[in-house]
Protein backbone atom coordinates (compact mmCIF):
# COMPACT_ATOMS: atom_id res chain seq x y z
CA UNK A 1 0.00 0.00 0.00
CA UNK A 2 1.29 3.39 -1.01
CA UNK A 3 0.81 6.72 0.72
CA UNK A 4 1.74 10.19 -0.45
CA UNK A 5 3.53 12.33 2.13
CA UNK A 6 5.88 14.36 -0.05
CA UNK A 7 6.06 15.02 -3.78
CA UNK A 8 9.45 13.30 -3.69
CA UNK A 9 7.78 10.03 -2.67
CA UNK A 10 7.20 9.60 -6.40
CA UNK A 11 10.12 8.90 -8.70
CA UNK A 12 10.38 10.94 -11.90
CA UNK A 13 9.01 7.92 -13.79
CA UNK A 14 6.08 7.47 -11.39
CA UNK A 15 5.36 11.16 -11.58
CA UNK A 16 5.43 11.09 -15.35
CA UNK A 17 2.95 8.21 -15.33
CA UNK A 18 0.68 10.06 -12.90
CA UNK A 19 0.71 13.26 -14.94
CA UNK A 20 0.02 11.32 -18.13
CA UNK A 21 -2.95 9.69 -16.43
CA UNK A 22 -4.17 13.15 -15.31
CA UNK A 23 -3.95 14.40 -18.89
CA UNK A 24 -5.92 11.38 -20.09
CA UNK A 25 -8.58 12.14 -17.46
CA UNK A 26 -8.69 15.71 -18.76
CA UNK A 27 -9.18 14.49 -22.32
CA UNK A 28 -11.62 11.65 -21.53
CA UNK A 29 -13.49 12.47 -18.32
CA UNK A 30 -16.36 10.09 -19.13
CA UNK A 31 -13.98 7.14 -19.28
CA UNK A 32 -13.24 7.63 -15.58
CA UNK A 33 -16.71 8.66 -14.38
CA UNK A 34 -17.41 5.32 -12.67
CA UNK A 35 -13.85 4.23 -11.91
CA UNK A 36 -14.27 4.53 -8.13
CA UNK A 37 -17.89 3.50 -7.76
CA UNK A 38 -18.44 2.03 -4.31
CA UNK A 39 -15.22 3.60 -2.96
CA UNK A 40 -15.14 6.25 -0.25
CA UNK A 41 -12.70 9.08 0.33
CA UNK A 42 -12.38 10.40 3.88
CA UNK A 43 -11.35 14.04 4.04
CA UNK A 44 -9.89 14.55 7.52
CA UNK A 45 -9.24 18.25 7.73
CA UNK A 46 -8.06 19.36 11.16
CA UNK A 47 -7.86 22.95 9.94
CA UNK A 48 -10.03 24.77 7.44
CA UNK A 49 -9.01 24.60 3.82
CA UNK A 50 -12.09 24.80 1.68
CA UNK A 51 -10.22 24.85 -1.59
CA UNK A 52 -8.08 21.75 -1.10
CA UNK A 53 -10.90 19.82 0.54
CA UNK A 54 -13.37 20.64 -2.22
CA UNK A 55 -10.78 19.77 -4.85
CA UNK A 56 -10.34 16.33 -3.27
CA UNK A 57 -14.07 15.87 -2.94
CA UNK A 58 -14.68 16.96 -6.54
CA UNK A 59 -11.98 14.53 -7.66
CA UNK A 60 -13.60 11.58 -5.90
CA UNK A 61 -17.10 12.53 -7.03
CA UNK A 62 -15.85 12.84 -10.63
CA UNK A 63 -14.61 9.26 -10.31
CA UNK A 64 -18.02 8.05 -9.18
CA UNK A 65 -16.97 7.55 -5.57
CA UNK A 66 -18.35 9.15 -2.44
CA UNK A 67 -16.88 11.29 0.31
CA UNK A 68 -17.16 11.66 4.07
CA UNK A 69 -15.12 13.54 6.62
CA UNK A 70 -14.75 16.59 8.77
CA UNK A 71 -13.53 20.08 8.00
CA UNK A 72 -12.11 21.29 11.29
CA UNK A 73 -10.61 19.81 14.42
CA UNK A 74 -13.54 21.19 16.44
CA UNK A 75 -15.95 18.90 14.63
CA UNK A 76 -13.78 15.80 15.06
CA UNK A 77 -12.74 13.62 17.98
CA UNK A 78 -9.51 15.59 18.13
CA UNK A 79 -11.49 18.13 20.16
CA UNK A 80 -11.93 15.37 22.74
CA UNK A 81 -8.23 14.67 22.70
CA UNK A 82 -8.10 11.70 20.36
CA UNK A 83 -4.70 11.07 18.80
CA UNK A 84 -4.12 11.08 15.06
CA UNK A 85 -3.12 7.41 15.30
CA UNK A 86 -6.44 6.45 16.87
CA UNK A 87 -8.46 8.58 14.47
CA UNK A 88 -6.90 7.00 11.38
CA UNK A 89 -7.44 3.48 12.75
CA UNK A 90 -11.14 4.28 13.00
CA UNK A 91 -11.30 6.10 9.65
CA UNK A 92 -9.66 3.03 8.07
CA UNK A 93 -12.82 1.11 8.98
CA UNK A 94 -15.04 3.62 7.22
CA UNK A 95 -13.24 4.64 4.03
CA UNK A 96 -10.97 3.30 1.28
CA UNK A 97 -8.59 6.26 1.13
CA UNK A 98 -7.94 9.32 3.28
CA UNK A 99 -6.82 12.86 2.54
CA UNK A 100 -5.54 14.50 5.71
CA UNK A 101 -4.77 18.11 6.47
CA UNK A 102 -3.35 18.94 9.88
CA UNK A 103 -1.78 22.07 11.35
CA UNK A 104 0.99 20.01 12.95
CA UNK A 105 3.89 18.98 10.76
CA UNK A 106 4.25 15.23 10.30
CA UNK A 107 0.71 14.36 11.42
CA UNK A 108 -0.20 12.64 8.13
CA UNK A 109 3.01 10.59 8.39
CA UNK A 110 1.97 9.45 11.86
CA UNK A 111 -1.42 8.52 10.38
CA UNK A 112 0.15 6.61 7.49
CA UNK A 113 2.12 4.44 9.92
CA UNK A 114 -1.08 3.18 11.58
CA UNK A 115 -3.44 3.28 8.63
CA UNK A 116 -4.72 0.30 6.67
CA UNK A 117 -5.83 2.57 3.81
CA UNK A 118 -3.72 4.92 1.65
CA UNK A 119 -3.19 8.31 3.26
CA UNK A 120 -2.60 11.47 1.24
CA UNK A 121 -0.97 14.42 2.94
CA UNK A 122 -3.28 17.31 2.08
CA UNK A 123 -1.00 19.79 3.85
CA UNK A 124 0.73 19.60 7.22
CA UNK A 125 1.49 23.03 8.66
CA UNK A 126 4.35 24.72 6.87
CA UNK A 127 5.90 21.39 5.95
CA UNK A 128 4.52 19.62 2.86
CA UNK A 129 1.58 20.00 0.52
CA UNK A 130 2.35 17.40 -2.13
CA UNK A 131 -0.89 17.59 -4.10
CA UNK A 132 -0.31 21.31 -4.64
CA UNK A 133 3.09 20.45 -6.08
CA UNK A 134 1.55 17.77 -8.30
CA UNK A 135 -0.99 20.37 -9.42
CA UNK A 136 1.80 22.80 -10.25
CA UNK A 137 3.78 20.19 -12.17
CA UNK A 138 0.73 19.12 -14.16
CA UNK A 139 -0.06 22.75 -14.97
CA UNK A 140 3.49 23.43 -16.13
CA UNK A 141 3.73 20.25 -18.18
CA UNK A 142 0.31 20.77 -19.75
CA UNK A 143 0.75 24.44 -20.61
CA UNK A 144 4.48 24.55 -21.39
CA UNK A 145 4.79 21.01 -22.75
CA UNK A 146 7.81 20.16 -20.60
CA UNK A 147 9.26 20.11 -17.11
CA UNK A 148 12.85 20.79 -18.18
CA UNK A 149 14.58 23.79 -19.77
CA UNK A 150 12.54 26.37 -17.92
CA UNK A 151 13.16 29.78 -16.40
CA UNK A 152 10.94 29.97 -13.36
CA UNK A 153 10.33 33.05 -11.27
CA UNK A 154 9.09 32.49 -7.74
CA UNK A 155 7.70 35.65 -6.23
CA UNK A 156 6.44 36.78 -2.84
CA UNK A 157 6.74 34.91 0.42
CA UNK A 158 9.58 32.53 -0.30
CA UNK A 159 10.47 32.11 3.36
CA UNK A 160 7.29 30.57 4.74
CA UNK A 161 5.69 29.44 1.48
CA UNK A 162 5.80 25.66 1.55
CA UNK A 163 4.40 25.42 -2.01
CA UNK A 164 7.47 27.21 -3.28
CA UNK A 165 9.85 24.97 -1.32
CA UNK A 166 8.11 21.82 -2.52
CA UNK A 167 8.09 23.04 -6.11
CA UNK A 168 11.83 23.75 -5.97
CA UNK A 169 12.48 20.25 -4.60
CA UNK A 170 10.36 18.69 -7.33
CA UNK A 171 11.75 20.69 -10.25
CA UNK A 172 15.45 20.30 -9.52
CA UNK A 173 15.11 16.69 -10.64
CA UNK A 174 14.74 17.95 -14.22
CA UNK A 175 17.60 19.29 -16.37
CA UNK A 176 18.29 22.93 -17.10
CA UNK A 177 15.97 24.59 -14.63
CA UNK A 178 16.76 28.20 -13.75
CA UNK A 179 15.14 29.87 -10.79
CA UNK A 180 14.71 33.58 -10.20
CA UNK A 181 13.79 34.13 -6.58
CA UNK A 182 11.91 37.41 -6.24
CA UNK A 183 11.21 38.51 -2.68
CA UNK A 184 11.81 41.18 -0.09
CA UNK A 185 14.87 40.67 2.09
CA UNK A 186 12.68 39.53 5.01
CA UNK A 187 10.98 36.80 3.01
CA UNK A 188 13.90 35.28 1.08
CA UNK A 189 14.10 31.50 0.77
CA UNK A 190 15.50 29.85 3.89
CA UNK A 191 19.22 29.16 3.81
CA UNK A 192 18.72 25.41 3.74
CA UNK A 193 16.89 25.73 0.40
CA UNK A 194 19.59 28.01 -0.96
CA UNK A 195 22.54 25.95 0.30
CA UNK A 196 21.36 22.36 0.74
CA UNK A 197 19.01 22.19 -2.21
CA UNK A 198 19.96 24.70 -4.89
CA UNK A 199 23.72 25.09 -4.48
CA UNK A 200 24.28 21.46 -3.53
CA UNK A 201 22.54 20.30 -6.71
CA UNK A 202 24.22 22.94 -8.90
CA UNK A 203 20.89 24.48 -9.81
CA UNK A 204 21.14 27.91 -11.40
CA UNK A 205 19.36 30.62 -9.46
CA UNK A 206 19.48 34.33 -8.75
CA UNK A 207 17.79 36.40 -6.08
CA UNK A 208 16.26 39.76 -6.91
CA UNK A 209 14.06 42.20 -5.04
CA UNK A 210 12.15 43.81 -7.89
CA UNK A 211 9.63 41.89 -9.95
CA UNK A 212 10.35 44.11 -12.98
CA UNK A 213 14.00 42.98 -13.03
CA UNK A 214 13.00 39.40 -13.65
CA UNK A 215 9.92 39.50 -15.87
CA UNK A 216 11.53 39.52 -19.33
CA UNK A 217 13.38 36.20 -18.96
CA UNK A 218 10.69 34.09 -17.37
CA UNK A 219 8.80 31.15 -18.84
CA UNK A 220 6.75 30.88 -15.67
CA UNK A 221 5.97 33.41 -12.96
CA UNK A 222 4.78 31.71 -9.79
CA UNK A 223 3.17 34.24 -7.47
CA UNK A 224 2.51 33.53 -3.81
CA UNK A 225 0.43 35.12 -1.12
CA UNK A 226 2.04 36.67 1.90
CA UNK A 227 0.20 34.52 4.40
CA UNK A 228 -1.11 36.29 7.45
CA UNK A 229 -1.16 33.10 9.50
CA UNK A 230 2.62 32.67 9.12
CA UNK A 231 3.34 35.89 10.97
CA UNK A 232 3.47 36.26 14.71
CA UNK A 233 3.23 40.00 14.42
CA UNK A 234 0.41 41.64 12.48
CA UNK A 235 2.40 44.83 11.88
CA UNK A 236 5.01 42.82 9.96
CA UNK A 237 2.27 41.30 7.85
CA UNK A 238 0.68 44.65 7.03
CA UNK A 239 4.07 46.15 6.17
CA UNK A 240 4.99 43.40 3.70
CA UNK A 241 1.81 42.15 2.10
CA UNK A 242 1.69 44.72 -0.69
CA UNK A 243 5.33 44.42 -1.74
CA UNK A 244 4.74 42.57 -4.95
CA UNK A 245 1.61 43.19 -6.90
CA UNK A 246 1.41 41.89 -10.45
CA UNK A 247 -0.54 44.22 -12.72
CA UNK A 248 -1.08 44.81 -16.43
CA UNK A 249 1.86 47.18 -16.64
CA UNK A 250 4.29 44.62 -15.28
CA UNK A 251 2.80 41.98 -17.60
CA UNK A 252 3.90 44.07 -20.61
CA UNK A 253 7.49 43.21 -19.68
CA UNK A 254 6.86 39.47 -19.94
CA UNK A 255 7.18 37.07 -22.86
CA UNK A 256 4.04 36.35 -24.87
CA UNK A 257 4.08 32.70 -23.87
CA UNK A 258 4.93 33.17 -20.20
CA UNK A 259 2.36 31.76 -17.78
CA UNK A 260 1.38 33.18 -14.42
CA UNK A 261 0.64 30.64 -11.70
CA UNK A 262 -0.61 31.02 -8.14
CA UNK A 263 -1.60 28.37 -5.61
CA UNK A 264 -4.62 30.51 -4.60
CA UNK A 265 -6.30 32.03 -2.74
CA UNK A 266 -4.86 35.36 -3.81
CA UNK A 267 -5.36 38.47 -1.79
CA UNK A 268 -4.12 41.38 -3.86
CA UNK A 269 -0.77 40.18 -5.19
CA UNK A 270 -2.29 39.70 -8.65
CA UNK A 271 -4.48 42.55 -9.77
CA UNK A 272 -7.84 41.39 -11.15
CA UNK A 273 -7.03 43.21 -14.39
CA UNK A 274 -4.53 40.41 -15.12
CA UNK A 275 -7.23 37.71 -14.95
CA UNK A 276 -8.28 38.18 -18.57
CA UNK A 277 -4.72 38.01 -19.87
CA UNK A 278 -4.30 34.68 -21.73
CA UNK A 279 -1.08 34.15 -19.79
CA UNK A 280 -2.95 34.05 -16.47
CA UNK A 281 -3.03 30.33 -15.71
CA UNK A 282 -4.06 30.29 -12.05
CA UNK A 283 -7.69 29.33 -12.51
CA UNK A 284 -6.74 26.62 -15.00
CA UNK A 285 -4.23 25.51 -12.36
CA UNK A 286 -7.12 24.92 -9.94
CA UNK A 287 -8.80 22.74 -12.58
CA UNK A 288 -5.58 20.77 -13.06
CA UNK A 289 -5.60 20.25 -9.31
CA UNK A 290 -8.77 18.21 -9.64
CA UNK A 291 -7.37 16.13 -12.50
CA UNK A 292 -4.16 15.34 -10.68
CA UNK A 293 -6.03 14.40 -7.49
CA UNK A 294 -8.23 12.10 -9.56
CA UNK A 295 -5.12 10.49 -11.02
CA UNK A 296 -3.63 10.18 -7.54
CA UNK A 297 -6.73 8.55 -6.07
CA UNK A 298 -6.81 6.04 -8.94
CA UNK A 299 -3.11 5.31 -8.53
CA UNK A 300 -3.18 4.85 -4.75
CA UNK A 301 -6.33 2.72 -4.94
CA UNK A 302 -4.69 0.74 -7.75
CA UNK A 303 -7.74 1.19 -9.93
CA UNK A 304 -7.03 0.60 -13.60
CA UNK A 305 -9.34 1.97 -16.26
CA UNK A 306 -9.15 0.39 -19.69
CA UNK B 1 51.53 10.72 35.69
CA UNK B 2 48.25 9.78 37.24
CA UNK B 3 47.71 6.07 37.64
CA UNK B 4 44.25 4.60 37.49
CA UNK B 5 43.98 0.91 38.19
CA UNK B 6 43.22 -1.66 35.53
CA UNK B 7 39.71 -2.90 35.13
CA UNK B 8 39.02 -6.61 35.01
CA UNK B 9 35.95 -6.59 32.82
CA UNK B 10 34.25 -3.64 31.18
CA UNK B 11 35.08 -0.99 28.64
CA UNK B 12 37.27 2.01 28.17
CA UNK B 13 36.11 4.95 26.12
CA UNK B 14 39.19 6.61 24.73
CA UNK B 15 39.76 9.72 22.64
CA UNK B 16 36.88 11.60 24.20
CA UNK B 17 37.05 15.28 23.39
CA UNK B 18 38.76 16.95 26.37
CA UNK B 19 36.31 18.38 28.85
CA UNK B 20 33.26 16.44 27.71
CA UNK B 21 33.62 13.23 29.71
CA UNK B 22 31.34 14.32 32.51
CA UNK B 23 28.54 15.17 30.08
CA UNK B 24 29.09 11.82 28.42
CA UNK B 25 28.91 10.14 31.82
CA UNK B 26 25.38 11.47 32.25
CA UNK B 27 24.34 11.04 28.60
CA UNK B 28 25.24 7.36 28.75
CA UNK B 29 23.38 7.15 32.05
CA UNK B 30 26.44 5.78 33.79
CA UNK B 31 25.28 7.61 36.90
CA UNK B 32 22.43 5.10 37.09
CA UNK B 33 24.78 2.11 37.16
CA UNK B 34 26.08 0.58 40.33
CA UNK B 35 29.61 -0.05 39.10
CA UNK B 36 33.08 1.39 39.22
CA UNK B 37 33.62 4.32 36.84
CA UNK B 38 36.81 6.34 36.42
CA UNK B 39 36.63 9.69 34.70
CA UNK B 40 39.97 10.96 33.49
CA UNK B 41 40.08 14.54 32.31
CA UNK B 42 42.69 16.24 30.16
CA UNK B 43 44.96 13.23 29.73
CA UNK B 44 47.91 13.78 27.39
CA UNK B 45 47.30 12.54 23.86
CA UNK B 46 49.62 12.44 20.85
CA UNK B 47 46.64 12.49 18.54
CA UNK B 48 44.47 15.09 20.25
CA UNK B 49 46.82 17.08 22.48
CA UNK B 50 44.61 16.32 25.41
CA UNK B 51 41.68 14.01 25.79
CA UNK B 52 39.28 12.53 28.30
CA UNK B 53 38.93 8.84 29.10
CA UNK B 54 36.13 6.91 30.77
CA UNK B 55 36.80 3.54 32.33
CA UNK B 56 33.71 1.57 33.24
CA UNK B 57 33.70 -1.76 35.00
CA UNK B 58 30.52 -3.36 33.70
CA UNK B 59 29.15 -5.31 30.78
CA UNK B 60 29.47 -3.66 27.36
CA UNK B 61 25.80 -4.40 26.68
CA UNK B 62 24.86 -1.68 29.15
CA UNK B 63 26.40 0.84 26.76
CA UNK B 64 24.14 2.34 24.13
CA UNK B 65 26.49 2.52 21.16
CA UNK B 66 23.91 4.46 19.12
CA UNK B 67 23.88 7.23 21.71
CA UNK B 68 27.65 7.19 21.80
CA UNK B 69 27.93 7.19 18.01
CA UNK B 70 25.53 10.10 17.83
CA UNK B 71 27.39 12.13 20.45
CA UNK B 72 30.86 11.51 19.05
CA UNK B 73 31.65 8.74 16.62
CA UNK B 74 35.39 9.44 16.92
CA UNK B 75 35.51 7.92 20.39
CA UNK B 76 37.33 4.58 20.57
CA UNK B 77 35.56 1.81 22.47
CA UNK B 78 37.94 -0.75 24.00
CA UNK B 79 36.33 -3.84 25.46
CA UNK B 80 38.22 -5.30 28.38
CA UNK B 81 38.21 -8.87 29.59
CA UNK B 82 40.71 -10.28 32.08
CA UNK B 83 42.42 -6.90 32.22
CA UNK B 84 43.20 -7.09 28.48
CA UNK B 85 41.74 -5.26 25.51
CA UNK B 86 39.95 -8.03 23.62
CA UNK B 87 38.13 -5.91 21.08
CA UNK B 88 38.06 -2.40 19.70
CA UNK B 89 34.71 -1.28 18.40
CA UNK B 90 34.35 1.40 15.80
CA UNK B 91 31.51 3.81 16.18
CA UNK B 92 29.37 5.00 13.35
CA UNK B 93 26.84 7.74 13.08
CA UNK B 94 23.59 5.85 13.61
CA UNK B 95 21.16 6.08 10.68
CA UNK B 96 18.27 6.46 13.08
CA UNK B 97 18.10 7.52 16.70
CA UNK B 98 15.07 6.97 18.83
CA UNK B 99 14.12 8.79 22.02
CA UNK B 100 17.56 10.31 22.46
CA UNK B 101 16.87 13.89 21.52
CA UNK B 102 13.73 15.99 21.31
CA UNK B 103 12.32 17.75 18.31
CA UNK B 104 12.16 21.41 19.29
CA UNK B 105 9.88 22.49 16.47
CA UNK B 106 6.68 23.72 18.16
CA UNK B 107 4.78 22.96 14.96
CA UNK B 108 5.83 19.28 14.96
CA UNK B 109 3.17 16.66 15.72
CA UNK B 110 5.47 15.28 18.45
CA UNK B 111 4.98 18.54 20.35
CA UNK B 112 1.32 17.71 20.96
CA UNK B 113 1.18 13.92 20.77
CA UNK B 114 3.76 13.13 23.37
CA UNK B 115 3.34 9.37 23.29
CA UNK B 116 5.03 9.37 19.89
CA UNK B 117 8.62 8.22 19.74
CA UNK B 118 11.11 10.97 19.04
CA UNK B 119 12.83 9.68 15.93
CA UNK B 120 15.63 11.44 14.09
CA UNK B 121 17.13 10.25 10.81
CA UNK B 122 20.64 10.86 9.51
CA UNK B 123 19.97 12.80 6.31
CA UNK B 124 23.49 13.90 5.46
CA UNK B 125 26.43 11.88 6.71
CA UNK B 126 29.00 14.39 5.51
CA UNK B 127 27.56 17.25 7.51
CA UNK B 128 26.29 14.92 10.28
CA UNK B 129 22.80 16.29 9.86
CA UNK B 130 19.90 14.69 11.68
CA UNK B 131 16.32 15.62 10.95
CA UNK B 132 13.12 14.83 12.77
CA UNK B 133 11.38 11.97 10.98
CA UNK B 134 8.03 13.76 11.16
CA UNK B 135 8.60 17.45 10.51
CA UNK B 136 12.15 17.18 9.03
CA UNK B 137 13.37 19.94 11.34
CA UNK B 138 17.15 19.86 11.61
CA UNK B 139 18.65 18.97 14.99
CA UNK B 140 20.67 22.01 15.94
CA UNK B 141 22.67 20.61 18.84
CA UNK B 142 26.40 20.81 18.43
CA UNK B 143 28.74 17.86 18.46
CA UNK B 144 30.76 17.50 21.64
CA UNK B 145 28.18 19.42 23.62
CA UNK B 146 25.86 17.64 25.89
CA UNK B 147 22.86 16.32 24.01
CA UNK B 148 19.47 17.11 25.41
CA UNK B 149 18.35 13.63 26.21
CA UNK B 150 14.84 12.67 26.97
CA UNK B 151 14.29 12.08 30.63
CA UNK B 152 13.10 8.57 29.96
CA UNK B 153 13.41 6.07 27.15
CA UNK B 154 11.00 3.53 25.78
Amino acid sequence: MQHLMSPLDLSVEELDKLLTLANDIESNPKKYAHACEGKKLATCFYEPSTRTRLSFEAAMLNLGGSVLGFSSADSSSAAKGESVSDTIRVISCYADICAMRHPKEGAPLVASEKSTIPVINAGDGGHQHPTQTLTDLLTIRSLKGRLDNLNIGLCGDLKFGRTVHSLIHALIRYPNINFTLISPEELRVPSYIREDVLRKNNVAFREVERLEEAMADLDILYMTRVQKERFFNEDDYVRMKDFYILNKKKMTLAKDDMIVMHPLPRVNEISVEVDDDPRAAYFRQAQYGVYVRMALILTLLEVEVC
Amino acid sequence: MLNVGLITEGFVLDHIQAGTSLSLYYDLRLDKLDCCVAIIKNARSNKMGKKDILKVECDIDTLDLDVLGFIDHNITVNIIKGEEIVEKRELHLPKKIKNIIHCRNPRCITSVEQELDQIFLLTDEKTETYRCKYCEEKYKGQKGQRVRLRTHSR
